[in-house]
């Protein structure tokens, strides 16, 4: 591993996210749109914390991706919703325009692309959200030839920004539904196949996985047996082990 | 700062005072953050060695660090993602006993940590020792399994989480900081939870 992105200084401060768009989306996701006073451009990859605060002083912190293109006027999350999610659950159902949220960010200087290396980038589920903050910068600066994108998820209703995954001509691989796929064969739900992910690594200098423990691994040893060398995978993922 | 509009947050229990500012109790379960692919590493490939400033650089294998007098933690982990879990069982041997073969020289003040992955972490020589830090290969009492750091971790629970290396596979001692691979990409040198040193910039 060689020493990370770019010198973006990290925001050593606590400050204000005011709510300016709450956007349901099913009973999985919530997307927020927030005004951050103070604010610090991000790369894209980088993350938020957001921290919510009770009556008694007690509080609770938890760590988003950053969904919005740095040149965005607002900084967009897109937090899935976990069971008994103690943040999650209140962004999810109590949080709406107007509201003021602790934040602090952008933070993390290892799992972010600054748009000058090519690069391939395998989510899984929510794990796509850093992903569409870089495919927004790559379409903005032209950069999209270096930027290739794989999303996986259960069903459509289960991959955030599916749509705009699939006009950017994202690979989708549904686990649970079969698909029609943009060359007219049907895909059969499964986990990505080893030879739907092994072309995409032509030329790459850096892969990105990004989604749970059991995704990483999966898709890791996928990467491997295409030949992609371990130390270019870039590795960020959530939730409990099995 | 002012109160959050409606969160109201988990049922605390009173006096719960071993959770850090700003952790929650992650019960049964045990999150994993890593920023690499998770190596397979065969326990008779790995090694580890205390060098720098040493007056006996040394390596231990496998069956060598086993010799070593056993050690154990039992307490709290804290991970700067905000979780923490209680009552952990660690084993395996206290890095005094390896600094203690390998002769730390006087100037030493740091140690470098790196892992097999090429994953670096620093902290100052006392916090490693004087019984605050081991390397380990058992958690509750089996094998230490390869997404926790598994076969050799290093374990320094009083600190945040990431300063606890994954796949160890070298200690340096050194007489000068120099950060590792989270610090460098933004995160505290030092990572006390007690103090919240989260991120570059915390107190």
């Amino acid at each position: 591993m060689s020493a990370g992105g770019t010198a973006e200084p990290v925001a050593s401060a606590w400050t204000t996210g005011v709510v300016r768009e709450v956007e349901h989306l099913g009973a999985s996701f919530v997307k927020l749109r927030l005004e951050v006073a103070d604010r610090h451009d991000h790369v894209p990859g980088q993350h938020y914390v957001v921290r919510l605060r009770a009556p008694d002083g007690y509080t609770a912190q938890r760590s988003y991706s950053i969904a919005s293109d740095p040149a965005d006027p607002l900084v967009e999350l897109m937090v899935e919703c976990l069971p008994r999610g103690e943040v999650s659950g209140f962004l999810h159902d109590v949080a709406q325009v107007g509201d003021e949220l602790e934040v602090r960010g952008p933070i993390g200087r290892w799992f972010v692309w600054g748009g000058t290396t090519p690069s391939l980038c395998v989510a899984g589920g929510s794990g796509v959200v850093p992903f569409v903050s870089m495919l927004r910068y790559a379409r903005r600066t032209g950069t999209e030839p270096l930027l290739r994108i794989v999303a996986s998820a259960q069903t459509r209703d289960r991959l955030p920004y599916v749509d705009e995954l699939e006009a950017y001509g994202a690979l989708i691989a549904l686990t649970r539904e079969n698909q029609l796929m943009p060359d007219g064969s049907e895909r059969v739900a499964a986990h990505i196949y080893p030879d739907e992910l092994v072309p995409q690594t032509d030329g790459i200098e850096r892969a990105y996985v990004c989604g749970s423990v059991g995704f990483v691994s999966f898709v890791g040893r996928i990467l491997g047996e295409a030949g992609v060398r371990s130390d270019i995978v870039r590795v960020e993922q959530f939730g409990p082990t099995g | 700062m002012a109160v959050t509009r409606g969160f109201t947050g988990r049922p605390r229990r009173g006096g719960d005072n071993r959770l850090p500012p700003g952790q929650y109790n992650t019960g049964d379960g045990w999150p994993t953050l890593t920023a690499e692919l998770t190596p397979q590493i065969d326990v008779d490939e790995w090694t580890v060695t205390v060098d720098g400033l040493v007056d006996n650089p040394t390596t231990w294998d496998w069956r060598g660090i086993h010799a070593l007098p056993g050690d154990a933690y039992f307490g709290d982990i804290h991970c700067v993602t905000t979780w923490s879990k209680f009552d952990t069982t660690f084993s395996g041997v206290s890095v005094d006993a390896l600094l203690e073969v390998a002769g730390v020289r006087p100037e030493a003040t740091h140690v470098f940590a790196t892992s097999t992955t090429g994953y670096t972490t620093n902290l100052p020589l006392a916090d490693v020792t004087g019984g605050k830090a081991w390397i380990v290969w058992d958690f509750d009492g089996k094998p230490l399994t390869p997404e926790h750091g598994g076969p050799v971790r290093l374990l320094v629970p009083h600190l945040y989480f990431w300063k606890s290396a994954k796949w160890i596979t070298r200690i340096e001692l050194r007489d000068h900081d120099e950060q590792g691979f989270w610090e460098r990409n933004g995160y505290h040198d030092r990572g006390d939870p007690w103090l919240e040193q989260r991120y570059q910039g915390d107190a």
